[in-house]
């Protein structure tokens, strides 16, 4: 019963934010039916629309396990598009260099490295300033995001990783790094099994990590009370370290993934937002590591369905934003429903003593 | 007031089913019932909080339908809660007119120190109406709440749980402005779930069980017997039967220890104690003198600052709470929400909490849920916890059923000592008896029990031992068959002067 609300519930939030984007579609003077159509076939219309919503939601789907750990481990991780760009750049450097060594082994190697620049950048500052100074991580994991990004954008534009007579970008990581795309429909979706591979591993794990594991009965009782958790014999410092350097360490994972399946190189224009999205894909999900899927399928939907919707009806793409925002505050609002059912059932109650 | 047939059904639940009461002017009528019993539902009903399911209220002579806590102070219905609303950081006087301030726009607060002033004098509350009430003791805050109800000319005076955060002195004093409101006719309505203050105080007795009055009876033909037998619905132990202690070796040495609680606030000042297996040594004091720190610092939760702790032979000064679990320390804190359950979790979890690491609950780090389900469910039957289900969230349980889940997980590991602190507070009979039985059976296999306990009555009636804590400091120890109430409780203020016994 329970388990069938906190599914119900944000399906119920997202088709009546749908609705709600339909009303205002219609009032801007489109056709409702012609924009979700666009938006529905943009996203899963064809196989290669499908391969590129999911290339779009994987990113999502990676760093949104990331903010699932921090979120319940009770603490707000707002800064993964830092750690996302941080473990990215680390894996590209690490994919032009060492040229020598044997595919499946640099692959590896990128990925790990891209991981743990993503877990030491969540975890080193904020992670030991929170523990032992108490500095909100809300504040320092926001810096340090900023920090990482500008400082992957200096690398390229000007800094030691900038590919010479190139616009800012860096070189490209080695061609047997690269993931295979295996056929032609996937290679025009950039769409890699081994990436949709490390994600649904990545899910299993965290699902795995969380619930099943004496490390995750800490990290979720550290999130879900202090005291109790220092009662229980847990060291709390040193899970909020963990928990942040967990964290930041799938935040690294995605960026690896991503520079190695579809970017290849670090490009300038550092919008990705992954690390915002993500956010909103937790929530959506409740913090349930299987639910990050759904969730991050569904903006990797909104993204691609997104593009055609322009293209194809003309409306500006930033409506999906829009959609979004719309989603993002009816889940908020989902604990009011309940809120608003139980006054409805009060009235009744009073009518009927009264009328008694 | 009169109360017919009243009833509050929520979905599943009856919470009242069937409340029956007649309240005359000028007598005090207790409200007797376990928790659970539907006491706070009634309460509720009666100041506007809830609306009833059937049934009615009739408050001097009309039937009433109160949709609102303002509709029942407009009527003359005035409630002090068990939890004060007051604001800590304005006056007396500015606390009791809040919401009904005198003056026009400008606060007139000459004029409310002099009503304020004018009616602690009318009902003999003594109080200083300039004085913030953040300052207050525990006792004069409930005064401001009283004060409060009769500022909005209530002619009805509800007490909830009263004297559940009052000293036996306070309580003593709230006791006597029950009387003296009965002398001026204000009725009164108590509600408790202790026994003995209830026979002390009321004129009659109305018992609640499972959201049904059971019966009301003149106090004066009541006996503490008699009224826990229709509280409970069957016979109840009142007294713990225990047989002589027999002490042996001491199991936790206390050397010159000296404790800062959170905010750096010294609170245990120099205390020396000794446990030893096989007894139960009551730690009494009044709230605020060090004992739950000093609890705190046995089980590894604060820092000490200096001084020593010896447990079975070896120093634990420095040791980890998790160090002290494994080698033998159970404890059952003092606030339980707060420290000793997850309340989202469920009872497995909750049941593994301070074990988790070890088998069978977990292999190489990874839990075992199975076995941990399987030990839940027998803590769960031999300590009876309702409802019977390991898969509840420990939020959904009764205060009570709370605490079943922490003594159980404590007791059943097996420890070498427990640290008891407020093992019982805010239980019903039936749980405290529950609960005393394994206190006095850990003391039986050899174990040392560390009670602390605001509850005077607790301490006596369980310990072989009482040492009494005042300002940090350990005044004097006493054995327990002999102690008296009188004696303990001059010595939880400090002066150790007609103390008759004395022990090393």
């Amino acid at each position: 019963m329970r388990s069938l609300r906190s599914i119900i519930l944000p399906m119920g939030a997202s088709i009546l934010a749908i609705l709600i984007g339909g009303i205002l579609v219609a009032a801007l003077g489109y056709n409702p039916v012609t924009v979700y159509g666009s938006l529905i076939s943009g996203a899963f219309g064809t196989g290669i629309n499908i391969g590129n919503t999911i290339t779009a939601s994987l990113p999502l789907i990676i760093v949104g396990l990331g903010i699932a750990i921090s979120f319940q481990s009770g603490l707000f991780n707002i800064g993964a598009d830092g750690q996302y760009w941080i473990g990215a750049t680390a894996a590209v450097w690490f994919g032009y260099h060492f040229n020598h060594l044997p595919g499946w082994f640099h692959m590896i190697l990128c990925i790990v490295v891209g991981m743990i620049a993503g877990a030491l950048w969540a975890g080193v500052i904020p992670g030991f300033a929170k523990a032992f100074v108490g500095s909100h991580e809300v504040i320092t994991t926001m810096m340090m995001s900023y920090i990482g990004i500008l400082l992957a954008r200096y690398l390229i534009e000007g800094g030691p990783m900038q590919q010479k007579g190139f616009n800012p970008q860096s070189p490209e990581v080695a061609q047997n790094t690269q993931f295979p795309y295996f056929t032609q429909g996937l290679m025009q979706s950039q769409l890699s099994l081994i990436a949709v591979a490390i994600a649904l591993v990545a899910v299993i794990v965290v699902w795995f990590l969380l619930y099943k594991t004496t490390l995750g009965f800490q990290l979720r009782t550290v999130g879900l009370n202090q005291r109790a958790a220092r009662y229980a014999g847990i060291n709390v410092k040193l899970f909020t370290v963990l928990a942040l350097c967990l964290s930041g360490m799938f935040a690294g994972l995605a960026g690896a993934v991503q520079m190695l399946g579809v970017d290849h190189r670090l490009l300038d224009g550092f919008s990705s937002n992954y690390g915002y999205t993500a956010i909103v894909v937790s929530l959506l999900a409740r913090n349930n590591p299987i639910g990050v899927i759904i969730a991050g399928l569904f903006f990797g939907a909104l993204t691609t369905g997104g593009q055609n919707m322009q293209m194809v009806s003309n409306v500006p793409a930033a409506l999906t934003d829009v959609l979004t925002g719309l989603i993002i505050f009816f889940v908020a609002c989902e604990r009011i429903i309940p809120q608003v059912i139980g006054w409805y059932r009060r009235r009744r109650t009073l009518k009927s003593t009264s009328a008694a | 007031m009169e109360i017919v047939d009243l009833k509050k059904w929520f979905p599943g639940v009856k919470a009242n089913d069937g409340v029956n009461l007649t309240l005359c002017a000028g007598e005090v009528h207790a409200i007797l019932g376990e928790n659970g019993a539907g006491k706070s539902t009634l309460m509720k009903m009666i100041y506007g909080l809830l609306e009833p399911t059937a049934g009615e209220i009739r408050f001097m002579g009309k039937t009433v339908h109160f949709r609102s806590p303002r509709e029942a102070i407009h009527a003359g219905i005035g409630m002090v809660h068990q939890h004060f609303m007051l604001i800590p950081a304005l006056t007396v006087a500015e606390n009791v007119v809040l919401g009904d301030e005198p003056g026009r726009i400008r606060f007139d607060r000459k004029e409310a120190q002099r009503r304020v002033y004018e009616l602690s004098e009318k009902y003999r509350l003594a109080i200083d109406p300039s004085a913030k009430v953040g300052t207050l003791s525990v006792g004069l805050q409930q005064r401001v709440e009283i004060l409060k109800a009769f500022y909005r000319k209530a002619k009805l005076i509800i007490l909830d749980e009263p004297t559940a955060l009052l000293t036996p002195q306070e309580t003593r004093e709230l006791f006597s402005i029950v009387h003296s409101l009965k002398a001026d006719g204000v009725p009164v309505l108590f509600i408790s779930h202790k026994l003995d203050e209830v026979l002390e105080i009321s004129d009659r007795v109305t018992v609640m069980r499972a959201g049904k009055t059971v019966e009301t009876v003149e106090t004066s033909s009541a006996t503490p017997q008699s009224l826990a037998n229709l509280m409970v619905g069957r016979e109840v132990v009142l007294r713990v039967e225990k047989s002589p202690a027999h002490p042996g070796e001491p199991i936790l040495q206390i050397r010159n220890l000296h404790v800062r609680d959170a905010g750096r606030m010294e609170r245990v000042k120099g205390v020396d104690l000794e446990l030893r297996r096989g007894e139960i040594l009551g730690l009494a004091g009044i709230d605020g003198n060090g004992q739950f720190e000093l609890a705190d610092a046995i089980a590894g939760l604060l820092k000490v600052e200096q001084g020593q702790l010896i447990f079975d032979g070896e120093d634990i000064t420095r040791w980890s709470p998790a160090e002290r679990t494994r080698r033998g320390i159970a404890y059952v804190p003092q606030d339980r929400q707060l420290d000793g359950l997850v309340l989202s979790f469920d009872l497995v979890e909750n049941t593994i909490l301070r074990d988790f690491r070890k088998r069978p609950f977990a292999k190489t780090g990874v839990i075992d849920r199975t076995a941990a389900s399987r030990y839940t469910e027998r803590l769960i039957r031999e300590f009876d916890v309702r409802p019977p289900d390991s898969s509840r969230k420990a939020s959904e349980l009764s205060g009570g059923n709370q605490q079943k889940v922490i003594l159980a997980r404590e007791v059943s590991r097996d420890p070498l000592m427990l640290i008891a602190a407020q093992p019982t507070r805010g239980l019903d009979v039936g749980a405290i008896e529950g609960i005393h039985r394994q206190l006095v059976r850990l003391r039986d296999e050899g174990k040392g029990v560390l009670l602390v306990s605001l509850e005077l009555e607790e301490i006596l009636s369980l310990s072989d031992r009482i040492a009494v804590i005042h300002d940090g400091r350990i005044v004097d120890i006493v054995p327990g068959a002999q102690a008296t109430r009188e004696q303990i409780g001059l010595l939880m203020t400090g002066s150790r002067g007609h103390s008759e016994v004395s022990l090393p």
